[in-house]
């Protein structure tokens, strides 16, 4: 997440929006944006309801056992539709923003 | 004078000699510390304690952990030499206890750094219901940190696209 905050103005350049979504509460993400200076939206699922419908569920995960999302990136379209998935095999290895760029922009056309 | 005669000389001040005098110690008895055994240790415990500060902000060492890695045989060769040295002069060197304690304890924070590196880091679920490219996206309105309500078309408006991020939370 802190990559995609460095890379965001050439996202914003190119015409794409980053959103980051977990079950954390609004109070909480505010916190971790404010304490790590992410500008870009982070969205609260506390019952992990999208995250369940996008498939991306990781039951009893939490830290009170609680259902949390595994990492995963989507882009979506201005039509709504899913261009490009990304589920990683492991939580420590995240998309790389440069990476995810150059790919989502061949997927949609420069 | 010779050298002989100064040593024993030296050794009537058996402590300041063994501080000055590294070569008088078998003589004085006083045995130094094993360094390497302690740094070997603290290179690997620094190594397991740096990694997510210190690497886990770059791909480039978060991927593949290379640089915990490279630290983990550093501070196995300076075991290894430090275990060399309380054992083949234990008459000059501390750490024939100290050594293999220290040695098992590197054995297992490296083996467990590995084995969560290797093993642990991918027990994740395998995501077969996520839509897959070319599938509508799931709508959804969640709230911002704002407490503002936003939908997935406010999101996609006066943009090409948007990408969603899902993230673990408690960071």
């Amino acid at each position: 997440m802190r990559g995609f905050e460095k890379h965001l103005s050439e996202f914003h350049q190119h015409g794409i929006e980053v959103v980051a979504i977990s079950v954390d509460s609004t109070e909480e993400s505010a916190k971790l944006c404010h304490s790590r200076g992410y500008t870009y939206p982070f969205l609260s699922d506390p019952k992990a309801r999208v995250i369940r419908s996008y498939g991306v569920l990781h039951p009893k995960a939490g830290e009170d056992g609680q259902d949390i999302a595994r990492p995963a990136e989507f882009f979506v379209d201005s039509a709504g539709v899913i261009r490009w998935v990304n589920l990683t095999d492991d939580l420590r290895i995240r998309a790389r923003p440069e990476a995810a760029l150059e790919v989502i922009l061949k997927q949609i056309g420069g | 004078m010779s050298s002989s005669n100064n040593r024993a000389e030296l050794c009537q001040h058996p402590f300041r000699v063994c501080r000055e005098q590294p070569y008088a110690y078998n003589i004085c008895l006083k045995r130094r510390w094993n360094i390497p055994i302690w740094a070997g240790f603290a290179i690997v415990l620094l190594s397991v304690i740096s990694y997510i500060p210190v690497f886990t902000p770059f791909p480039i060492t978060r991927d593949v952990p290379w640089v915990n890695y490279l630290l983990f045989l550093a501070g196995g060769a300076f075991l290894a030499i430090g275990l060399k040295r309380a054992y083949r002069e234990p008459d000059r060197y501390h750490g024939k206890i100290s050594g293999p304690i220290l040695s098992v304890l590197s054995l297992l924070i490296a083996g467990f750094f590995v084995v969560g590196v290797l093993f642990l880091t991918k027990q994740l679920p395998a995501a077969s219901g996520a839509p897959q490219v070319g599938r509508p996206a799931p709508q959804f309105t969640l709230a911002n940190i704002d407490g503002k309500q936003t939908a997935l078309a406010d999101l996609v408006k006066g943009h090409r696209g948007v990408i969603l991020i899902f993230y673990r939370g408690y960071w």
